[in-house]
């Protein structure tokens, strides 16, 4: 049996190059609009991809990692992506929708609550990319508390004891956020909702339990006002660069994406995913699927994807830089290269079109035929959600009362 | 020279007809909800919602309206079980009904105990533009420990504060709606100017309650701001909606006490230079229709039956004696004992209306024993009394009376069954308005819910 290999597509703006909203299909006046992003999804679920993410931040972008900037030739403004997929959702019947919601500033109730109505609304389809928000312009959006700037290289290299312990306040908070989503995801059994009417009960009690969760900058009663989603569980992805998301990923994601710059890189990286699983405990209901990330351009020779590159480069007075790789080629070569990750042991990728919807057509008509041939692209048909497509058990609840085996019948009968 | 205007003019001049204003409640948690039916459909699934919005938009109404759940409500120490229980994120779901409706306006309760504005603008700003302007916010405030359990911030808010707080809090999320210039994104491709010169505007906000510096994400949404809706009754809250508030979701659906309430609320709008259109009164409302009026009479007693069973007879008779009365007969008289005073009310997580136990039971008994009422039959006509109950016609022309005659503007209507509970009235009530022509017969083609409600823009 071959492997299979799964593909989503990161939506965000015009496309993930600066200067994607001067090509000529681009819509940059209706990147606000529903419209635009439902004809986008919709050409990606008709190509037969798993997923589309959704970009969102707390703060505006910005060309730097750190605070706002006064460029007014990229892309500015977003609209909120839970909200975004969960308007996307009832557009569209069998392709995963994973908005990006923050950890930091947010309340882990209501997050818990809206990931689970977009599992509802998208009758199984939802997911969730978790980040978080190191930015200090973003903590005063919110103003609660401050942070100090976060450097990202600075953390890379673990040499401030600041900046790490930051990171992994940073990181700390978000794995409790994604533990009380889980746990509030579980806070209802199936059957809770029985409707009886000799005693008057629309519910059993027993069946809706207290989560209870204490962490060190929250604590949450529960249990959720919304009933366990139909994926008992959203799916969760967590982006990761480094040891302290490393860990988080390894504990509590579903999926991580992590962002090999060539094959060495990518041996590291999984070595680096090794280490984190022997120092953390997995709460997460299945094995962790490491997916690769990538950049797309895509037109039918590489001399003419790294010319329209370049020229996207010379149009935005800069070269764009990634943190992951960058693939201008064609779509063979492209299809090549995820083949070979898949070879690797990889179990999906997510693409980031450089242009939208340009790169995102190319994707659909010429990288997946070509993946499709390869044989990697089987799903099971019956897959009615996005766990089942992407082969991911639904998780036992957490809370479910133990129903008793015939032995202990068997032994209670006798007694 | 014409002599014809002085010769015609009436002799007084004629009060303009109103239109009447409906909006339509999606079914809540409490014992209104009949579930006691194999009909009754999912209160949680998508489906539902599609039904109810997509029904309420073939009834032309001017918004649909969602409660907020943050904890569910405690009975005795333990999960109250006897009502429907569980339901979506109020912003998510009405992000989906977006997508299934293209003109009502979509209402949703939000608290500004439990959010931060940032946060909270960046979401209704987002739900406006993906409606295309058809988002509205139900300003309530919250400040119990109870809730406060489920957040980070737990109960830390006096109740003096809450109005503080909810001001402080559409004032900071205004500034965020206000930060982009109206013409803020140019995107020419040409000229490589995404955005205009000068087109964000920097927040700089720092209050008793809040310190919100920097950058909005969104570009004015096509309303600008979604339209505010407001609930609270207290002279504190009646100040609240006069200076803020665009829609006032009111409990008062009594004639007379619907009038005062009107006068009242309308006549303190002068005070704030506001006119009396800026602000639309829509108390909320049940009803029960029949072919003939003793057919809706008879209905309206049975579904009481369906409202009120047994079990929440008692249980409802708990909330005020504060005691478990589990051994007294839901048909028998109601007890004779005395209610017990504590500061932590038997239920939690439900809204507490402050009145004195001791006075309520004594009323209440009295009530009871003058006119031979049992417990249910008492109940059922405190926690089951329905607005409005006849034919269509009748019904319409209550409607119509009380928004001629100032005691509302119209309704927030809600049915007893999910999701279909509307339905009837968008069959048989709807037409009879229309017929009066108080009532639209279809939208204005892409009205905001503000312009639908026929406020100032």
């Amino acid at each position: 049996m071959t492997a299979r290999f799964h593909l989503g597509i990161a939506l965000d703006g015009a496309g993930w190059h600066p200067a994607a909203w001067r090509e000529p299909d681009a819509r940059p006046d209706e990147l606000f609009d529903l419209a635009y992003w439902v004809d986008l999804v919709q050409i990606a679920e008709s190509a037969g991809i798993d997923l589309v993410t959704f970009e969102d931040a707390f703060g505006l972008q910005s060309a730097g990692f750190g605070g706002v900037d006064d460029r007014r030739d990229e892309v500015r403004g977003r609209l909120d992506a839970l909200l975004l997929a969960t308007a996307i959702a009832p557009h569209t019947t069998r392709i995963g929708l994973v908005p990006t919601v923050t950890t930091t500033h947010t309340e882990p109730f209501h997050v818990g609550t809206a990931t689970a109505t977009l599992d509802y609304v998208s009758e199984g389809w939802g997911g969730w990319r978790v980040q978080v928000s190191g930015r200090a312009h973003e903590a005063a959006h919110v103003g609660r508390r401050s942070f100090l700037a976060l450097d990202p290289a600075a953390v890379v290299a673990g040499t401030d004891p600041a900046q790490t312990a930051l990171i992994e306040e940073l990181f700390g908070e978000a794995a409790d956020t994604v533990e009380v989503a889980r746990r509030l995801w579980d806070s209802w059994e199936d059957h809770a909702v029985i409707r009886d009417v000799p005693t008057g009960r629309f519910l059993d009690r027993d069946k809706v339990h207290y989560i209870d969760f204490a962490g060190d900058s929250f604590t949450v009663k529960g249990p959720s006002i919304t009933p366990r989603p139909p994926q008992g569980q959203p799916v969760v992805f967590a982006l990761a660069h480094q040891k302290v998301p490393y860990e988080l990923a390894t504990a509590a994601a579903d999926i991580v994406g992590i962002t090999p710059k060539d094959d060495a890189h990518l041996g590291r990286i999984l070595g680096e995913l090794a280490d984190a699983a022997k120092v953390v405990i997995r709460t997460a209901p299945e094995p962790l699927r490491v997916w690769s990330e990538a950049v797309v351009l895509i037109e039918d020779s590489r001399e003419e994807a790294q010319a329209v590159l370049a020229r996207l480069d010379a149009v935005h007075k800069a070269t764009y830089t990634s943190d992951t790789v960058i693939l201008a080629d064609t779509a063979a070569n492209v299809a090549a290269q995820l083949l070979a990750w898949q070879a690797a042991g990889l179990d999906g990728v997510r693409l980031r079109p450089a242009r939208l919807p340009a790169d995102l057509v190319r994707i659909s008509t010429e990288v997946v035929p070509l993946l499709a041939a390869a044989g990697v692209l089987d799903r099971p048909a019956d897959a009615a959600t996005l766990r089942a497509r992407l082969g991911l058990g639904v998780p036992e609840n957490r809370y479910a009362t133990p129903q008793p085996t015939a032995n202990d019948l068997i032994g209670s009968a006798r007694s | 020279m014409t002599l014809t205007s002085a010769t015609t003019a009436p002799t007084r001049t004629e009060r303009p007809i109103k239109q009447v204003h409906l909006a339509a409640h999606f079914p809540g948690v409490n014992n209104t909800t009949v579930w006691r039916d194999s009909n009754q459909a999912s209160q949680i699934a998508f489906s539902s919602f599609r039904h109810f919005a997509q029904n309420a938009e073939r009834g032309k109404f001017d918004f649909l309206f969602l409660a907020e759940g943050l904890r569910l409500r405690e009975h005795k120490g333990l999960i109250h079980d006897l009502d429907v229980v569980g339901r979506p994120n109020t912003l998510a779901v009405l992000a989906g009904i977006a997508a299934v409706t293209e003109h009502i306006g979509l209402v949703g309760t939000l608290s500004t105990t439990f959010n931060e504005p940032y946060e909270l603008a960046r979401q209704l700003a987002s739900l406006d533009q993906i409606s295309l302007g058809r988002a509205g916010w139900n300003i309530v405030t919250t400040s119990d420990a109870f809730h406060g359990e489920n957040f980070r911030r737990g109960a830390y808010l006096d109740r003096g504060d809450r109005y503080t707080r909810a001001e402080e809090f559409v004032e900071v999320a205004r500034r965020l709606w206000d930060a982009w210039a109206p013409d803020a994104i140019t995107a020419d491709k040409a000229t490589g100017e995404f955005l205009a010169a000068d087109a964000l505007g920097h927040v700089d906000h720092h209050g008793p309650q809040f310190d919100v510096t920097g950058f909005a994400t969104l570009p004015r949404s096509p309303q600008g701001s979604p339209v505010i809706v407001q609930a609270g009754d207290s002279a504190d809250g009646r100040d609240f909606a006069s200076r803020t508030a665009e829609v006032i979701f009111s409990l008062h659906s009594g004639f007379e006490d619907g009038q005062a309430f009107y006068s009242d609320v309308k006549g303190r709008l002068a005070a704030v230079g506001r006119h009396r259109d800026s602000l639309k009164i829509l108390p909320a409302a049940t009803f029960i229709l029949g072919d003939t009026e003793a057919d809706a009479r008879e209905r309206s007693r049975e579904t009481a039956l369906l409202q009120v069973s047994p079990q929440t007879a008692i249980a409802f008779l708990e909330q005020v004696w504060g005691t478990d009365l589990g051994g007294y007969d839901p048909d028998g008289p109601l007890p004779d004992i005395d209610p017990v005073t504590s500061d932590e009310g038997v239920t939690r997580g439900r809204v507490r209306h402050g009145a004195d136990p001791a006075v309520i039971a004594k009323g209440w008994r009295e009530l009871a024993e003058a006119e031979g009422l049992s417990i249910r039959d008492l109940v059922i006509r405190f926690a089951a009394k329905h607005t409005f109950v006849g034919t269509p016609v009748q019904v319409a022309e209550t409607i119509n009376r009380y928004v001629q005659e100032d005691a509302s503007d119209g309704f927030v209507i809600v049915g007893s069954t999910n999701p279909t509970g509307l339905d009837e009235f968008v069959d048989h009530v709807i037409p009879e308005l229309q017929e009066r022509g108080v009532y639209r017969t279809d939208y204005e083609p892409g009205a905001t819910l503000r312009q639908t409600l026929g406020l100032p823009v």
